[in-house]
Protein backbone atom coordinates (compact mmCIF):
# COMPACT_ATOMS: atom_id res chain seq x y z
CA UNK A 1 0.00 0.00 0.00
CA UNK A 2 1.41 3.36 -1.06
CA UNK A 3 0.19 6.62 0.46
CA UNK A 4 0.36 9.54 -1.91
CA UNK A 5 -0.72 13.14 -1.41
CA UNK A 6 -1.77 14.62 -4.73
CA UNK A 7 -3.12 18.16 -5.06
CA UNK A 8 -3.80 18.15 -1.33
CA UNK A 9 -5.81 14.90 -1.33
CA UNK A 10 -4.59 11.75 0.38
CA UNK A 11 -4.74 8.48 -1.52
CA UNK A 12 -3.88 4.91 -0.65
CA UNK A 13 -3.04 2.79 -3.65
CA UNK A 14 -2.14 -0.83 -4.18
CA UNK A 15 0.66 -0.54 -6.72
CA UNK A 16 3.14 -2.83 -8.42
CA UNK A 17 6.64 -1.46 -7.59
CA UNK A 18 7.17 -0.95 -11.33
CA UNK A 19 4.47 1.73 -11.44
CA UNK A 20 5.90 5.13 -12.16
CA UNK A 21 4.45 8.21 -10.54
CA UNK A 22 3.17 9.19 -14.00
CA UNK A 23 1.27 5.92 -14.43
CA UNK A 24 -0.09 6.15 -10.88
CA UNK A 25 -1.42 9.64 -11.58
CA UNK A 26 -2.88 8.82 -14.98
CA UNK A 27 -4.08 5.23 -14.66
CA UNK A 28 -4.89 4.94 -10.96
CA UNK A 29 -6.03 8.45 -10.03
CA UNK A 30 -7.47 9.56 -13.37
CA UNK A 31 -5.28 12.66 -13.48
CA UNK A 32 -4.39 12.67 -17.14
CA UNK A 33 -3.02 16.20 -17.27
CA UNK A 34 0.59 15.05 -16.96
CA UNK A 35 1.41 13.53 -20.34
CA UNK A 36 3.43 10.50 -21.38
CA UNK A 37 5.62 11.75 -24.19
CA UNK A 38 8.93 9.91 -24.40
CA UNK A 39 8.59 8.00 -21.09
CA UNK A 40 12.42 8.27 -20.73
CA UNK A 41 12.98 11.64 -19.10
CA UNK A 42 13.85 13.48 -22.27
CA UNK A 43 10.77 15.53 -23.21
CA UNK A 44 9.38 17.04 -19.99
CA UNK A 45 5.69 16.42 -20.84
CA UNK A 46 5.26 14.52 -17.54
CA UNK A 47 6.61 17.34 -15.33
CA UNK A 48 4.93 17.62 -11.92
CA UNK A 49 5.96 19.16 -8.59
CA UNK A 50 7.15 16.96 -5.73
CA UNK A 51 7.65 18.85 -2.46
CA UNK A 52 7.72 22.04 -4.50
CA UNK A 53 10.38 20.92 -6.96
CA UNK A 54 9.71 20.18 -10.62
CA UNK A 55 10.52 16.57 -11.48
CA UNK A 56 9.86 14.06 -14.26
CA UNK A 57 7.09 11.74 -13.09
CA UNK A 58 7.97 9.15 -15.76
CA UNK A 59 11.32 8.44 -14.06
CA UNK A 60 9.99 8.50 -10.49
CA UNK A 61 8.74 5.28 -8.96
CA UNK A 62 5.40 5.80 -7.21
CA UNK A 63 6.43 3.63 -4.25
CA UNK A 64 9.34 5.99 -3.56
CA UNK A 65 7.00 9.00 -3.11
CA UNK A 66 5.62 8.05 0.30
CA UNK A 67 4.66 11.20 2.19
CA UNK A 68 5.64 13.58 -0.61
CA UNK A 69 3.39 16.48 -1.62
CA UNK A 70 2.63 16.07 -5.31
CA UNK A 71 1.06 18.81 -7.41
CA UNK A 72 -0.10 18.24 -10.97
CA UNK A 73 -1.54 20.62 -13.56
CA UNK A 74 -5.00 19.76 -12.18
CA UNK A 75 -3.98 21.23 -8.82
CA UNK A 76 -2.75 24.56 -10.09
CA UNK A 77 -6.02 26.47 -10.44
CA UNK A 78 -7.79 27.86 -7.37
CA UNK A 79 -11.36 26.70 -7.87
CA UNK A 80 -12.64 28.41 -11.01
CA UNK A 81 -9.64 30.76 -11.13
CA UNK A 82 -6.85 29.63 -13.40
CA UNK A 83 -3.27 30.05 -12.23
CA UNK A 84 -1.62 33.19 -13.69
CA UNK A 85 0.69 30.99 -15.75
CA UNK A 86 -2.28 29.15 -17.27
CA UNK A 87 -3.89 32.50 -18.14
CA UNK A 88 -0.64 33.76 -19.63
CA UNK A 89 -0.30 30.67 -21.84
CA UNK A 90 -3.82 31.33 -23.16
CA UNK A 91 -3.27 35.06 -23.63
CA UNK A 92 0.10 34.58 -25.35
CA UNK A 93 -1.09 31.67 -27.50
CA UNK A 94 1.81 29.63 -26.10
CA UNK A 95 0.73 26.34 -27.64
CA UNK A 96 -0.48 24.67 -30.77
CA UNK A 97 -1.38 21.01 -30.26
CA UNK A 98 -1.23 21.36 -26.47
CA UNK A 99 0.33 18.00 -25.65
CA UNK A 100 3.43 19.44 -24.00
CA UNK A 101 1.52 22.32 -22.36
CA UNK A 102 0.82 20.83 -18.90
CA UNK A 103 4.52 20.02 -18.55
CA UNK A 104 5.50 23.43 -19.88
CA UNK A 105 3.25 25.19 -17.37
CA UNK A 106 4.37 23.10 -14.39
CA UNK A 107 7.97 23.72 -15.37
CA UNK A 108 7.38 27.45 -15.85
CA UNK A 109 5.67 27.85 -12.46
CA UNK A 110 8.62 26.12 -10.79
CA UNK A 111 11.10 28.20 -12.77
CA UNK A 112 9.73 31.45 -11.36
CA UNK A 113 9.90 30.02 -7.84
CA UNK A 114 13.56 29.04 -8.39
CA UNK A 115 14.89 32.41 -9.55
CA UNK A 116 15.74 35.43 -7.46
CA UNK A 117 13.02 38.03 -8.06
CA UNK A 118 15.46 40.92 -7.63
CA UNK A 119 17.68 39.78 -10.49
CA UNK A 120 17.13 40.19 -14.18
CA UNK A 121 15.75 37.16 -16.01
CA UNK A 122 16.73 37.30 -19.67
CA UNK A 123 14.97 35.43 -22.45
CA UNK A 124 18.19 33.42 -22.87
CA UNK A 125 17.99 32.41 -19.21
CA UNK A 126 14.30 31.48 -19.54
CA UNK A 127 15.12 29.31 -22.56
CA UNK A 128 17.97 27.59 -20.71
CA UNK A 129 15.79 26.95 -17.66
CA UNK A 130 12.99 25.59 -19.89
CA UNK A 131 15.35 23.37 -21.91
CA UNK A 132 13.92 20.21 -20.36
CA UNK A 133 10.51 20.80 -21.95
CA UNK A 134 10.33 20.08 -25.64
CA UNK A 135 7.60 21.46 -27.91
CA UNK A 136 7.46 19.77 -31.29
CA UNK A 137 5.09 22.46 -32.59
CA UNK A 138 7.79 25.01 -31.88
CA UNK A 139 5.71 27.34 -29.74
CA UNK A 140 8.84 28.41 -27.87
CA UNK A 141 8.70 32.18 -28.61
CA UNK A 142 5.22 32.45 -27.13
CA UNK A 143 6.08 30.18 -24.21
CA UNK A 144 8.94 32.56 -23.34
CA UNK A 145 6.53 35.49 -23.75
CA UNK A 146 4.02 33.88 -21.38
CA UNK A 147 6.65 33.31 -18.70
CA UNK A 148 7.87 36.87 -19.12
CA UNK A 149 4.31 38.15 -18.72
CA UNK A 150 3.86 36.39 -15.38
CA UNK A 151 7.29 37.44 -14.22
CA UNK A 152 6.65 41.18 -14.80
CA UNK B 1 10.22 -3.70 -17.05
CA UNK B 2 11.02 -6.90 -15.16
CA UNK B 3 9.36 -7.31 -11.74
CA UNK B 4 11.49 -6.36 -8.74
CA UNK B 5 11.18 -6.01 -4.99
CA UNK B 6 11.27 -2.47 -3.60
CA UNK B 7 13.04 -2.06 -0.26
CA UNK B 8 13.30 1.25 1.55
CA UNK B 9 16.73 1.66 3.13
CA UNK B 10 16.50 2.63 6.80
CA UNK B 11 20.17 3.00 7.70
CA UNK B 12 23.32 3.18 5.60
CA UNK B 13 24.53 -0.14 7.02
CA UNK B 14 21.21 -1.93 6.39
CA UNK B 15 20.97 -0.63 2.84
CA UNK B 16 24.50 -1.75 1.99
CA UNK B 17 23.92 -5.14 3.61
CA UNK B 18 20.63 -5.61 1.72
CA UNK B 19 22.27 -5.09 -1.68
CA UNK B 20 25.32 -7.11 -0.63
CA UNK B 21 23.08 -10.08 0.22
CA UNK B 22 21.33 -10.20 -3.18
CA UNK B 23 23.56 -10.71 -6.23
CA UNK B 24 21.38 -8.70 -8.62
CA UNK B 25 20.06 -6.05 -6.23
CA UNK B 26 20.87 -2.40 -6.91
CA UNK B 27 20.74 0.88 -5.04
CA UNK B 28 18.08 3.38 -6.10
CA UNK B 29 18.61 7.10 -5.45
CA UNK B 30 17.16 9.68 -7.86
CA UNK B 31 16.29 6.90 -10.30
CA UNK B 32 16.98 8.91 -13.44
CA UNK B 33 19.48 6.37 -14.75
CA UNK B 34 18.22 3.16 -13.14
CA UNK B 35 14.48 3.54 -13.92
CA UNK B 36 15.26 4.65 -17.46
CA UNK B 37 17.51 1.65 -18.11
CA UNK B 38 15.08 -0.77 -16.46
CA UNK B 39 12.36 0.40 -18.86
CA UNK B 40 14.71 -0.27 -21.77
CA UNK B 41 15.53 -3.74 -20.51
CA UNK B 42 19.21 -2.87 -20.01
CA UNK B 43 19.03 -3.32 -16.24
CA UNK B 44 16.88 -5.97 -14.56
CA UNK B 45 17.63 -5.97 -10.82
CA UNK B 46 15.69 -8.43 -8.65
CA UNK B 47 15.49 -5.76 -5.95
CA UNK B 48 15.94 -2.01 -5.63
CA UNK B 49 17.12 -0.71 -2.27
CA UNK B 50 16.03 2.91 -2.03
CA UNK B 51 18.69 5.09 -0.38
CA UNK B 52 17.24 8.51 -1.14
CA UNK B 53 15.81 9.02 2.35
CA UNK B 54 19.03 8.11 4.15
CA UNK B 55 20.71 10.99 6.02
CA UNK B 56 23.20 11.56 3.20
CA UNK B 57 21.74 14.80 1.89
CA UNK B 58 23.82 17.47 3.66
CA UNK B 59 26.58 19.76 2.42
CA UNK B 60 28.94 20.52 5.31
CA UNK B 61 31.60 23.18 4.95
CA UNK B 62 34.54 24.45 6.94
CA UNK B 63 37.74 26.32 6.03
CA UNK B 64 39.53 23.22 4.84
CA UNK B 65 36.95 21.26 2.91
CA UNK B 66 33.43 20.52 1.75
CA UNK B 67 31.77 17.27 2.72
CA UNK B 68 28.95 16.45 0.32
CA UNK B 69 26.44 13.69 1.04
CA UNK B 70 25.98 11.12 -1.71
CA UNK B 71 22.24 11.84 -1.95
CA UNK B 72 22.56 15.62 -2.24
CA UNK B 73 20.57 16.62 -5.33
CA UNK B 74 22.58 17.94 -8.22
CA UNK B 75 20.47 21.13 -8.23
CA UNK B 76 21.20 21.66 -4.54
CA UNK B 77 24.97 21.35 -5.10
CA UNK B 78 24.93 23.55 -8.20
CA UNK B 79 23.12 26.37 -6.39
CA UNK B 80 25.08 26.31 -3.13
CA UNK B 81 26.67 29.77 -2.76
CA UNK B 82 29.84 28.54 -1.01
CA UNK B 83 30.38 25.74 -3.51
CA UNK B 84 29.99 28.26 -6.34
CA UNK B 85 32.51 30.62 -4.74
CA UNK B 86 35.15 28.10 -3.68
CA UNK B 87 34.80 25.40 -6.37
CA UNK B 88 33.17 27.22 -9.34
CA UNK B 89 34.01 24.38 -11.72
CA UNK B 90 31.51 22.16 -9.86
CA UNK B 91 28.51 24.43 -10.38
CA UNK B 92 29.48 25.25 -13.94
CA UNK B 93 29.76 21.56 -14.81
CA UNK B 94 26.41 20.74 -13.21
CA UNK B 95 24.54 23.60 -14.87
CA UNK B 96 25.93 22.60 -18.25
CA UNK B 97 24.27 19.19 -18.00
CA UNK B 98 20.81 17.71 -17.62
CA UNK B 99 17.56 19.68 -17.45
CA UNK B 100 16.35 21.46 -14.28
CA UNK B 101 13.91 18.59 -13.64
CA UNK B 102 16.70 16.01 -13.84
CA UNK B 103 18.98 18.09 -11.62
CA UNK B 104 16.15 18.21 -9.05
CA UNK B 105 15.83 14.42 -9.02
CA UNK B 106 19.31 13.02 -9.55
CA UNK B 107 21.91 12.79 -6.82
CA UNK B 108 25.62 13.59 -6.70
CA UNK B 109 26.62 9.93 -6.34
CA UNK B 110 24.19 8.90 -9.07
CA UNK B 111 25.76 11.49 -11.34
CA UNK B 112 29.27 10.10 -10.80
CA UNK B 113 27.98 6.52 -11.26
CA UNK B 114 25.77 7.19 -14.29
CA UNK B 115 26.00 4.84 -17.26
CA UNK B 116 27.34 5.58 -20.70
CA UNK B 117 25.10 7.04 -23.38
CA UNK B 118 26.61 4.72 -26.01
CA UNK B 119 23.55 3.76 -28.12
CA UNK B 120 24.64 0.12 -28.31
CA UNK B 121 24.78 -0.16 -24.52
CA UNK B 122 21.22 1.19 -24.38
CA UNK B 123 19.87 -1.22 -27.00
CA UNK B 124 19.48 -4.75 -25.57
CA UNK B 125 19.55 -6.21 -29.09
CA UNK B 126 23.06 -4.96 -29.88
CA UNK B 127 26.39 -6.54 -29.03
CA UNK B 128 27.85 -4.78 -25.99
CA UNK B 129 30.54 -6.07 -23.65
CA UNK B 130 29.60 -3.51 -21.04
CA UNK B 131 25.97 -4.64 -20.88
CA UNK B 132 26.56 -8.33 -21.61
CA UNK B 133 30.21 -9.43 -21.29
CA UNK B 134 31.52 -11.50 -24.17
CA UNK B 135 29.01 -10.37 -26.79
CA UNK B 136 31.37 -7.96 -28.55
CA UNK B 137 31.30 -4.22 -29.24
CA UNK B 138 28.91 -3.05 -31.96
CA UNK B 139 30.23 0.51 -31.68
CA UNK B 140 33.69 -0.39 -32.99
CA UNK B 141 32.30 -1.24 -36.41
CA UNK B 142 29.18 0.90 -36.14
CA UNK B 143 28.22 4.49 -35.42
CA UNK B 144 31.15 5.67 -33.32
CA UNK B 145 30.78 9.43 -33.78
CA UNK B 146 30.24 9.93 -30.06
CA UNK B 147 32.69 7.25 -28.91
CA UNK B 148 35.89 7.75 -26.95
CA UNK B 149 39.24 8.75 -28.42
CA UNK B 150 41.13 8.18 -25.14
CA UNK B 151 41.22 5.11 -22.89
CA UNK B 152 39.50 2.68 -25.27
CA UNK B 153 40.16 -1.04 -25.34
CA UNK B 154 39.37 -3.61 -28.05
CA UNK B 155 36.37 -4.53 -25.90
CA UNK B 156 34.77 -1.12 -25.35
CA UNK B 157 34.96 2.43 -26.71
CA UNK B 158 32.04 3.93 -24.75
CA UNK B 159 32.40 7.50 -23.47
CA UNK B 160 31.97 8.19 -19.79
CA UNK B 161 29.34 10.97 -19.77
CA UNK B 162 29.38 12.82 -16.42
CA UNK B 163 30.23 16.53 -16.41
CA UNK B 164 30.38 16.61 -12.61
CA UNK B 165 32.89 13.75 -12.51
CA UNK B 166 35.13 15.63 -14.93
CA UNK B 167 35.12 18.57 -12.50
CA UNK B 168 35.71 16.35 -9.45
CA UNK B 169 38.71 14.80 -11.24
CA UNK B 170 40.73 18.03 -10.88
CA UNK B 171 39.82 18.73 -7.23
CA UNK B 172 41.64 15.95 -5.30
CA UNK B 173 38.20 14.59 -4.41
CA UNK B 174 37.92 11.76 -1.89
CA UNK B 175 35.02 9.28 -2.02
CA UNK B 176 33.80 7.64 1.19
CA UNK B 177 31.91 4.35 1.07
CA UNK B 178 30.19 1.84 3.31
CA UNK B 179 30.56 -1.79 2.32
CA UNK B 180 27.94 -4.47 2.53
CA UNK B 181 30.04 -6.41 5.06
CA UNK B 182 30.13 -3.41 7.40
CA UNK B 183 33.54 -2.05 6.42
CA UNK B 184 34.20 1.42 5.09
CA UNK B 185 36.62 2.79 2.50
CA UNK B 186 38.20 6.12 1.61
CA UNK B 187 38.89 6.14 -2.13
CA UNK B 188 40.81 8.80 -4.09
CA UNK B 189 38.79 10.00 -7.09
CA UNK B 190 41.76 9.26 -9.37
CA UNK B 191 41.40 5.56 -10.00
CA UNK B 192 37.77 5.31 -8.82
CA UNK B 193 36.58 4.80 -12.40
CA UNK B 194 38.24 1.89 -14.20
CA UNK B 195 39.50 1.75 -17.75
CA UNK B 196 37.39 -0.71 -19.77
CA UNK B 197 40.28 -3.09 -20.48
CA UNK B 198 39.02 -6.66 -20.71
CA UNK B 199 36.06 -6.10 -18.35
CA UNK B 200 34.14 -2.98 -19.38
CA UNK B 201 31.16 -4.14 -17.32
CA UNK B 202 33.11 -3.15 -14.18
CA UNK B 203 33.07 0.63 -14.31
CA UNK B 204 34.37 1.53 -10.86
CA UNK B 205 36.37 -0.06 -8.05
CA UNK B 206 33.20 -0.37 -5.94
CA UNK B 207 32.28 -3.88 -4.82
CA UNK B 208 28.74 -5.20 -4.99
CA UNK B 209 26.78 -3.72 -2.09
CA UNK B 210 29.30 -0.94 -1.50
CA UNK B 211 27.44 2.36 -1.07
CA UNK B 212 29.00 5.75 -1.72
CA UNK B 213 28.18 7.90 1.31
CA UNK B 214 30.12 11.16 0.90
CA UNK B 215 32.42 13.17 -1.32
CA UNK B 216 35.10 15.36 0.21
CA UNK B 217 36.53 18.36 -1.63
CA UNK B 218 39.67 19.77 0.01
CA UNK B 219 40.18 23.53 -0.21
CA UNK B 220 42.90 23.96 -2.83
CA UNK B 221 44.84 27.09 -3.71
CA UNK B 222 43.60 26.86 -7.29
CA UNK B 223 40.04 25.61 -6.84
CA UNK B 224 38.65 29.16 -6.57
CA UNK B 225 39.97 29.84 -10.04
CA UNK B 226 38.44 26.90 -11.86
CA UNK B 227 36.21 26.62 -14.88
CA UNK B 228 34.21 24.15 -16.98
CA UNK B 229 33.76 24.50 -20.72
CA UNK B 230 31.51 22.14 -22.65
CA UNK B 231 30.90 21.86 -26.39
CA UNK B 232 27.86 19.93 -27.63
CA UNK B 233 25.52 19.47 -30.57
CA UNK B 234 22.75 21.61 -29.03
CA UNK B 235 22.87 24.82 -27.00
CA UNK B 236 21.44 23.08 -23.94
CA UNK B 237 20.35 19.77 -22.41
CA UNK B 238 22.90 17.64 -24.26
CA UNK B 239 25.96 15.55 -23.48
CA UNK B 240 29.43 16.82 -24.30
CA UNK B 241 31.20 16.18 -27.57
CA UNK B 242 34.21 17.51 -25.69
CA UNK B 243 34.56 19.32 -22.40
CA UNK B 244 37.33 20.48 -20.09
CA UNK B 245 37.54 21.15 -16.37
CA UNK B 246 40.47 23.45 -15.67
CA UNK B 247 42.01 25.29 -12.73
CA UNK B 248 44.87 27.76 -12.63
CA UNK B 249 47.08 29.30 -9.99
CA UNK B 250 48.83 32.24 -11.64
CA UNK B 251 51.38 34.52 -10.01
CA UNK B 252 52.82 37.56 -11.79
CA UNK B 253 51.82 36.19 -15.16
CA UNK B 254 53.37 32.76 -14.63
CA UNK B 255 51.45 29.54 -14.05
CA UNK B 256 52.31 28.23 -10.59
CA UNK B 257 49.96 25.25 -10.71
CA UNK B 258 47.32 23.95 -13.11
CA UNK B 259 44.71 21.21 -13.41
CA UNK B 260 43.11 19.82 -16.54
CA UNK B 261 40.59 17.01 -17.06
CA UNK B 262 38.69 16.07 -20.21
CA UNK B 263 35.07 15.01 -20.54
CA UNK B 264 33.10 13.60 -23.46
CA UNK B 265 36.15 12.09 -25.14
CA UNK B 266 37.39 9.33 -22.82
CA UNK B 267 36.19 6.09 -21.27
CA UNK B 268 36.50 7.54 -17.77
CA UNK B 269 37.11 11.00 -16.22
CA UNK B 270 40.41 11.93 -17.87
CA UNK B 271 43.01 13.84 -15.91
CA UNK B 272 45.88 15.26 -18.03
CA UNK B 273 48.96 15.20 -15.78
CA UNK B 274 51.52 15.75 -18.55
CA UNK B 275 49.68 18.80 -19.83
CA UNK B 276 49.43 20.19 -16.29
CA UNK B 277 53.17 19.71 -15.78
CA UNK B 278 53.92 21.49 -19.05
CA UNK B 279 52.02 24.55 -17.84
CA UNK B 280 53.95 25.02 -14.58
CA UNK B 281 56.38 27.92 -14.69
CA UNK B 282 55.21 29.03 -18.12
CA UNK B 283 53.59 32.36 -19.01
CA UNK B 284 49.78 32.26 -18.69
CA UNK B 285 49.06 33.03 -22.34
CA UNK B 286 47.32 31.36 -25.29
CA UNK B 287 50.49 29.90 -26.84
CA UNK B 288 51.25 28.06 -23.58
CA UNK B 289 47.67 26.85 -23.36
CA UNK B 290 47.68 25.55 -26.94
CA UNK B 291 50.85 23.58 -26.27
CA UNK B 292 49.26 22.06 -23.16
CA UNK B 293 46.13 21.19 -25.14
CA UNK B 294 48.26 19.32 -27.69
CA UNK B 295 49.79 17.31 -24.86
CA UNK B 296 46.39 16.59 -23.33
CA UNK B 297 45.28 14.88 -26.55
CA UNK B 298 48.67 13.38 -27.43
CA UNK B 299 47.60 9.75 -27.06
CA UNK B 300 44.19 10.09 -28.70
CA UNK B 301 43.16 7.52 -31.31
CA UNK B 302 40.16 8.09 -33.58
CA UNK B 303 37.67 5.58 -34.92
CA UNK B 304 35.78 5.88 -38.20
CA UNK B 305 33.54 8.87 -37.39
CA UNK B 306 34.92 10.59 -34.29
CA UNK B 307 38.26 11.98 -35.44
CA UNK B 308 36.89 15.52 -35.20
CA UNK B 309 36.66 15.17 -31.43
CA UNK B 310 40.44 15.19 -31.06
CA UNK B 311 40.82 18.59 -32.70
CA UNK B 312 37.67 19.83 -30.98
CA UNK B 313 38.96 18.79 -27.54
CA UNK B 314 42.28 20.58 -28.16
CA UNK B 315 40.41 23.80 -28.83
CA UNK B 316 38.19 23.26 -25.80
CA UNK B 317 41.21 22.88 -23.50
CA UNK B 318 43.01 25.90 -24.93
CA UNK B 319 39.87 28.05 -24.81
CA UNK B 320 38.95 26.95 -21.27
CA UNK B 321 42.41 27.93 -20.01
CA UNK B 322 42.37 31.21 -21.94
CA UNK B 323 38.94 32.15 -20.58
CA UNK B 324 39.98 31.24 -17.06
CA UNK B 325 43.25 33.21 -17.22
CA UNK B 326 41.28 36.27 -18.33
CA UNK B 327 39.07 36.15 -15.23
CA UNK B 328 39.94 38.50 -12.41
CA UNK B 329 41.51 36.29 -9.89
Amino acid sequence: MVRLTVNGEHHELELDPRTTLLDALRDHLGLTGAKKGCDHGQCGACTVHVDGRRVLSCLALAVAQRGREIVTIEGLALGAHLHPMQLAFIECDALQCGFCTPGQIMSAVALLAEVDHRRELTDVAIRERMSGNLCRCGAYPNIVAAIRRVRT
Amino acid sequence: MRPFAYVEGVTVADAAAAVHAAPTAMFLAGGTTVVDLMKSGVLAPAALVDVHRLPLDDIELDDRRARIGACVRNAQLAEHPDIRARWPVVGEALLSGMSPQLRNMSTVAGNVLQRTRCPYYRDPHSACNKREPGTGCAARTGWDRDAAVLGQSPHCIAVFPSDLATALAILDTIIYTRRGDGGARRLPFDGFHRLPGRSPERETVLDHGELVTHFELPDLALSRRSHYLKVRDRASYEFALASAAVALDVERGLVRDARIALGGVATRPWRCLAAEQALRGRPAEPATFRAAADLALAGAVAGAHNGFKIELARHVVARALTELAARPG
